[in-house]
Parts: structure tokens; C-alpha cells; sequence
């Protein structure tokens, strides 16, 4: 089916771009396009116009800097993410994502600054770029920007971007002298792929004790979240079995109403919460 | 607000598909499925759903494997497509082909040239795929009639034969 009809644009700089998008308030910007052209096809998206980012030059690929820190460009794909043996080294996680998002051809395609600009609510590096304590360089016309994720998702499908602002860069902090362990366990939608419910867990560790948690949680929510109370419950603590399990009880706690629908009830996602958190806990104290 | 009438304007884009270059005028919205399917008349693409989950479309774009339905024929612009017609070589059927052939890895036929597409790409990326890596390669193309067991098959298949 063809998407309606739409002005095509192809800007070859960020500047052009950004220019762009503040005068056609009715534009979209492209990217990867495996969110947005699936809408548009079942006409639940039908943009005036689209601002195609894809051959804007620097924004594809990954960068580690002599401190340790990792930039990585908007328009990289779960392909690239997959194929970075850099990434591999301090971020396991992103790898072991990126192997679980769609299929080959959506993660030849699909970006990480699209999945985080979607904000869709059964989104994966959602929750792991939480998890990573990720921000994003938002560029518009008034200038540029460092959101932190944590306060880049605030609605379903809906960001604290401006209609104008462009994600260019995703940020990680170094890993340094610190020890991360860190998984991500996923509940996938047997038709669509999609996550029912994914949990992403960092954790901080030193000697046997966890020093900080973090934990995003995607599917179940409104949109993806941070396990606030599960995180409180397992920092200090020994990374025993059974200070993640306690942890892993309140893991609901503060996400808000859950989502439900045919396939998943709010209670079978709260309980699906529950045992993933305790399995990427696990896996990321390194005890299975 | 009255409904325009004035289409946006058409777009000049050209690329290489199996080997051979194309200039075309496209309206923005067109996909590459049909792109390639009605204006080159490469009918080998099928298109098999509406929502980007069969895999019925899968070429080949700058080497890794797509869905053609989910791609604009804009953002192809430039671009080196391989399609199942540009698959084999030399009057030869590709490896994948072959064991789709020897293996029975079709029925109906709907899903295969997708199945084919996506088999190939696999194989350049990893030569020697266990069974369930060859799964998760699959798992974005549905094929309503053979059970997969088969099409598993033929990829094994191709995959011997090819690292000889
Ligand atoms: C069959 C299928 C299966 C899928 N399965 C999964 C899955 O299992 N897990 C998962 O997480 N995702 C899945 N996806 C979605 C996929 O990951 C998308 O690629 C991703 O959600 C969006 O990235 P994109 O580059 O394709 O963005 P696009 O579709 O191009 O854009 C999505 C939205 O973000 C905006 N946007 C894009 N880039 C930027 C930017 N840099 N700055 C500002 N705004 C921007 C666009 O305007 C649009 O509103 C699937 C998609 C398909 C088709
Ligand atoms: S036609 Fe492209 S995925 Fe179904
Ligand atoms: S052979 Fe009929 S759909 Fe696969």
C-alpha cells in the first residue's frame, strides 16, 4: 500500500534540516523509516512533508574517545551497533540488543536515534540506553543541547524534543575504572518481534556489593521507565539471590498503570516485570 | 481545508539493479517494491503484506538485505540493488537457489524469492550459520505453507556447498 502523497526533502546538512523543520510545522523528519513508513503505508501517519536525514554526512557511526566516553551517531544502525567490536568491549549490552531488534532487514535499516526519537512504548534500546544512563545532542534552530534520556521519554510516543530539534549524537558516559555488569532480557511478541516486556539492567560492582543499579523497563509501561524502586532496593546490598529477588519484587513500583491488550494482561506484564528484572539482575551480578 | 490538487513534485532517481543502471522521475511516495516490480518490471519481488512483516520483498541494497516495501525508491536513489533475478550468475542458479531446488524448500512459491534474498545475505555475513542462526536470519520472513523445516534446509544446503 502507498503512504499519501508527501513534498520529499533532502537536506545535506544538520543547519538545512533543523531550517526545514521549523518551516513546515506539518514535516517529518526520515531516518532509518522502519517506525515511521509502517505508519504512513496504514495512513496512521500522513506527513505534509519529510525531511530525509539519511545522507546528512557525520551521522553515522561510533566513536570512542581517549577517556572512554562513546559518541555514537543518530543514523547508526542496529547493524552497525552489532558489528562494533569497540562497542562490544564496555557496552556487551548494546550488541546483545541490537541481536534482538525486528529481524536482519529492520536492523539493516532501523537507527538508534529513530528508535529513541519514536519513543514507541515496546521499544528495546528504550530501556537500555535508560539502563546505560545515555543522554542525546539535540540540534534545532535555536541551537544545540544535551538531554539526558532520563528526561528525553515523556509520553507514549512522545519525547521532550522540539518540533524543530533533530537528535544528531547518542552519549555514553566512560566506563573508566569501574565495573559494569549489565544484560538485557526480552519477552518478544511471537507475531511482531516487538518487546511485550524487555529489562535492561546496569550494575555497578564493587567487590560483591552493588554500588549503583540501574534498570529500564520497556512494554509494560506507558513508555519505557526507569525500576526506581528496584534499583533503591539492591544499591549497597550484596549481590546475593536473594537481594535481587527482593529487588525484583518491587520492580512495578512507580511505573505507573501498565499496558494491557490481548496478548498481555497489565497483571501478566507486571508479573513478566517481576521475573525479567530478577533475570537481568542475575545476569548482570554475573550469578548465572 | 480544500484538497489540493497539485502533486508534490517528482523526484529524478537512479541506481543499479542487477548490475544495470536506471534514471527514473518517481513520485516521493513510491516504495522500492514498486519501483522495481512496475516501472522496471522485476515482477521476481513479491509483495505479501501491508505491514512490513513477511519478508516477501527482501532485495539486496548496498549489501545487506531489505525490505523493499519499507524502503522508499528516494531513499534508494544511488544505491546497488540485487534482486532474485540478479541472484544468480551466468545462466547459473545461486547456491541458495539450488538448495531451495534440492531441498524442497518451497511450496507455493510466494515467499521464496524473499526466502532466497534473505538466505544469501546470511550466508555472506556468516559462512557456516548454525541451524539456530539460520532461525533467527528467518525470522522476518513468513512463509505460510512449507513449516520452514525445509527452507532450513536448503540453506544448510547452500551453505556446504558453497564453503565447498
Ligand atoms: C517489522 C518490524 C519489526 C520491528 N521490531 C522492533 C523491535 O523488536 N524492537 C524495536 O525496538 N523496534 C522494532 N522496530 C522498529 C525499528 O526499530 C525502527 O527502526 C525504529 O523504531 C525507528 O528508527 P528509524 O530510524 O527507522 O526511524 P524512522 O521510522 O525514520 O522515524 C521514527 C520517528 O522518529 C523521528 N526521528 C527519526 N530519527 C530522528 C532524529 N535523529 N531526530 C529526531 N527525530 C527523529 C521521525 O520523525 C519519526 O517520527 C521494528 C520495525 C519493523 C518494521
Ligand atoms: S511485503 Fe514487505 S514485508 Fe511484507
Ligand atoms: S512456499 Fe508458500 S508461502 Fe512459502
Amino acid at each position: 500500500m502507498f503512504p499519501s502523497a508527501f513534498e520529499y526533502h533532502r537536506p545535506s546538512s544538520v543547519q538545512e534540516a533543523v531550517q526545514l523543520l521549523a518551516n513546515n510545522p506539518e514535516a517529518k523528519v526520515l531516518a532509518g523509516g522502519h517506525s515511521l513508513l509502517p505508519a504512513m503505508k496504514l495512513r496512521l501517519a500522513a506527513p505534509a512533508a519529510l525531511v530525509d536525514i539519511g545522507r546528512i554526512p557525520g551521522l553515522r557511526g561510533i566513536q570512542v574517545s581517549g577517556d572512554g566516553s562513546v559518541v555514537i551517531g543518530a543514523l547508526t544502525t542496529y547493524l552497525d551497533l552489532l558489528d562494533s567490536g569497540e562497542l562490544r568491549q564496555g557496552y556487551p549490552i548494546i550488541a546483545e540488543t541490537a541481536n534482538v531488534v525486528g529481524d536482519p532487514h529492520v536492523r539493516a535499516r532501523g537507527t538508534l536515534g529513530g528508535s529513541l526519537a519514536h519513543c514507541d512504548p515496546a521499544a528495546d534500546f528504550t530501556a537500555v540506553m535508560l539502563a546505560l544512563n545515555a543522554s542525546v545532542k539535540a540540534v534545532g534552530t535555536g541551537g544545540e543541547r544535551i538531554i539526558p534520556v532520563d528526561d528525553l521519554f515523556v509520553g507514549l510516543l512522545t519525547t521532550s524534543l522540539n518540533p524543530d530539534e533533530i537528535i544528531t549524537e547518542i552519549h555514553l558516559p566512560a566506563v573508566g575504572g569501574r565495573k559494569l555488569g549489565m544484560a538485557y532480557e526480552k519477552h518478544a511478541h511471537p507475531a511482531s518481534g516487538y518487546a511485550v516486556v524487555g529489562v535492561a539492567a546496569v550494575i555497578e560492582i564493587d567487590g560483591n556489593t552493588a554500588k549503583s543499579v540501574r534498570i529500564g523497563v520497556t512494554g509494560a509501561p506507558e513508555y519505557a521507565k526507569r525500576a526506581t524502586a528496584a534499583e533503591n532496593a539492591l544499591t549497597g546490598q550484596q549481590l546475593t539471590a536473594d537481594a535481587i529477588a527482593q529487588a525484583a519484587n518491587v520492580a512495578t513500583e512507580g511505573l505507573g498503570e501498565l499496558n494491557g491488550d490481548v496478548y498481555a494482561s497489565p497483571e501478566y506484564r507486571a508479573h513478566l516485570v517481576r521475573v525479567m528484572t530478577r533475570r537481568a539482575l542475575t545476569r548482570a551480578a554475573g550469578l548465572s | 481545508m480544500a484538497e489540493t490538487t497539485t502533486a508534490p513534485a517528482k523526484v529524478a532517481v537512479s541506481m543499479t539493479v542487477n548490475g544495470k543502471q536506471y534514471t527514473a522521475e518517481v513520485e516521493p511516495r513510491m516504495l522500492l517494491v514498486h519501483f522495481l516490480r512496475e516501472t522496471l518490471g522485476l515482477t521476481g519481488t513479491h509483495v505479501g503484506c501491508d505491514t512490513s512483516s513477511c519478508g516477501a520483498c527482501v532485495v539486496h541494497m548496498n549489501g545487506e538485505s531489505v525490505k523493499s516495501c519499507t524502503v522508499l525508491a528516494v531513499q534508494a536513489d544511488g544505491a546497488e540493488i540485487t534482486t532474485i533475478e540478479g541472484l544468480g550468475q551466468d545462466g547459473q542458479l545461486h547456491p541458495v537457489q539450488e538448495g531451495f531446488w534440492e531441498m524442497h524448500g518451497l511450496q507455493c512459491g510466494y515467499c521464496t524469492p524473499g526466502m532466497i534474498m534473505t538466505g544469501a545475505a546470511l550466508l555472506k555475513r556468516n559462512p557456516n550459520p548454525t541451524e539456530e542462526e539460520i532461525r533467527h536470519a528467518l525470522e522476518g520472513n513468513l512463509c505460510r505453507c512449507t513449516g520452514y523445516q525445509n527452507i532450513v534446509r536448503a540453506i544448510q544446503y547452500a551453505a556446504d556447498k558453497m564453503r565447498g
